[in-house]
């Protein structure tokens, strides 16, 4: 049995007497430590998805299992990184953390051992060189590895990333692609992450999970990476495996569900 | 911008060396009071002038024999011991006007107290709920707009003594800005704090003080702003008509005793203690949400 068990989840979501399925039929099972990249055209509901597996939103039908256990509402065990790091501006870094440490841990640890802990993942993240600046003082690259370790502070069961890097440059978007291959290297988490990126996908991900266009929009094609780790990308460049995977997924957005703008 | 003058070259035959000549050491200091002339000039110097130029045109308009109020001079010449000494104290109804001020001050504080926690509190739940929102919002957006004393004779009738009601009459004319801005800086929460704020599962109270009151700081402090100054109009009206020895009561007192410039002193007490409470909330406000907007 898989570590997180998506079934035959359905989301509707009813305005007045319109009801419109967003996501159809989703079955997904994901396996303790894996990398799973969720891929689509904008609009397809991978954000619901997410916000499916965060709790944020109820499913309409199906379930969602996490280690044996349904997942109804958000918790701590399902850390999210949100796409527009959501740091609140008028905490420190640390403070950030801190409030994550400290709600999670609050009665675990005790204060020394909260901070060495708050301090280790600024650390994992090379960001504690900032522990006192405000998110309004660093860069958006920066504010989104503060971002992820907020969300691995809480030492979650899956970690969800929603298009994190999606608003930053190609040169930050590469160092944390970096960032996130290492702490997946070192600590075995299991991730899932938004992207619309195929380089993205293809470089991280165990798997990609390829989602069909909305409304009813479902998963069309799952496929496996194998590419052994550690993953370099200017190696991978040439890698026949990589590029199968990456002309893959491309057919499978271009050509088989290509985007069409004025879908409904 | 200047412009340099080039001298006219002398002629090359006079100076037989180069001669070493210090450079004068001073010119840091020359720009430092370079700098405080130009705050003078843009900062001080144009309502200095403004004050003159009104305080001339009310002494000629009023300084002539029989006319109905008071030119500056009288008021100077008549209640300078207003002025001068704000805080003596001749017997319990006879004190300066800084002890009337801090006695108005303290009822204000009461009041607006009251008003500022059960105001965010309320504007806090309200704000939480549309439905909550949409009932109550025009219930406040109508009440509101009743003038402080309109609530007086209510609050005597309910309170049967006059201090308290006094106290009323600020609380609830202060209240609803509040209500209203901070349930609106309430709805005004993103909702990416929201969602972080439901990943850690915090609870009601931890969401407010961690998330709702630093969130919506800007909103509520604009809220209280407003607050603060409708309660200090409301407290010179009150008194005018409870009594006691605040600065209200003192401008009643001395229109019935027909000392104008009183009054007048009376009223420049009153200005000038309400643009300091303003400024103080303002200030505050800047400090608490210092960092809430990137």
């Amino acid at each position: 049995m898989g570590y997180l068990k998506i079934d035959r989840v359905v989301k509707t979501y009813a305005s007045g007497p319109k009801v419109t399925e967003v996501l159809s039929d989703i079955r997904l099972t994901i396996d303790k430590g894996e990398f799973v990249s969720i891929i689509g055209h904008s609009g397809c509901g991978k954000s619901t998805l997410l916000n499916l597996i965060a709790g944020l939103t109820q499913v309409t039908t199906g379930a969602i299992m996490l280690d044996g256990r349904e997942v109804n509402a958000p918790g701590p065990d399902r850390a999210v990184v949100f796409q527009n790091h959501s740091l609140l501006p008028w905490l420190t870094v640390y403070d950030n953390v801190r409030l994550a440490v400290s709600k999670v841990f609050g009665s675990k640890k005790t204060k020394a051992e909260r901070h060495d802990w708050i301090m280790q993942n600024l650390d994992l993240v090379q960001m504690s060189h900032a522990a006192d600046k405000r998110p309004g003082e660093i860069s958006g690259g920066m504010r989104q590895r503060v971002g992820i370790a907020r969300a691995l502070a809480m030492e979650p069961k899956i970690l969800l990333l929603d298009e994190p890097f999606g608003a930053l440059d190609a040169l930050t978007r590469a160092h944390l692609q970096e960032a996130v291959m290492e702490i997946h290297a070192r600590l075995g988490n299991t991730m899932i992450m938004i992207t619309h990126d195929v380089d993205e996908a293809v470089l991280l991900a165990d798997r990609i999970v390829m989602m069909t266009n909305g409304p009813a929009a479902t998963i069309g094609e799952v496929l496996p990476v194998n590419i052994p780790r550690p993953r370099n990308r200017i190696a991978l460049a040439a890698n026949p495996d990589y590029l199968r995977a990456r002309e893959a997924v491309l057919r499978f957005l271009y050509e088989r569900h290509r985007f069409v703008e004025a879908a409904e | 911008m200047s412009v340099t003058a080039l001298k006219p070259k002398a002629a090359p035959v006079a100076k037989p060396s180069a001669q070493v000549l210090p450079l004068p050491v001073t010119p840091r200091r020359s720009n430092r009071a370079a700098a405080a002339g130009r705050v003078f000039a843009e900062r001080i110097a144009p309502p200095l002038v403004v004050l003159t130029v009104l305080l001339a045109i009310w002494q000629l308009a009023f300084s002539g024999v029989g006319s109905s109020l008071p030119a500056p001079s009288d008021v100077w010449t008549q209640s300078r011991e207003l002025i001068t000494s704000p805080f003596y104290v001749y017997g319990t109804q006879d004190i300066g006007l800084g002890w009337r001020v801090l006695t108005s001050l303290e009822r204000v504080a009461y009041g607006f107290g009251l008003a500022a926690v059960v105001g965010v509190l309320v504007g806090a739940v309200i704000g939480q709920s549309v439905l909550m929102m949409r009932g109550f919002d025009p219930i406040f957006q109508v009440l509101r707009t009743v003038p402080p004393l309109a609530w007086l004779p209510i609050s005597l009738a309910a309170f049967m003594d006059s201090r308290p009601s006094a106290i009323f009459v600020i609380f609830i004319t202060a209240i609803w800005p509040i209500i209203i801005n901070t349930a609106a800086g309430v709805r005004a929460i993103p909702q990416d704090y929201r969602n972080v704020a439901a990943v850690l599962r915090l609870n009601q109270v931890e969401f407010f003080w961690k998330i709702m009151v630093p969130s919506a700081a800007p909103y509520i402090f604009s809220g209280l702003r407003i607050g603060v100054g409708l309660s200090w109009l409301a407290i010179v009206a009150a008194e005018m008509l409870t009594g006691g020895v605040g600065i209200g009561f003192f401008i009643w007192d001395a229109w019935n005793s027909s000392r104008l410039t009183d009054i007048i002193v009376a009223l420049l007490y009153i200005g000038v203690t309400g643009f300091v409470l303003d400024r103080l909330v303002g200030w505050i406000g800047r400090v608490v949400s210092r960092g809430t907007s990137e």
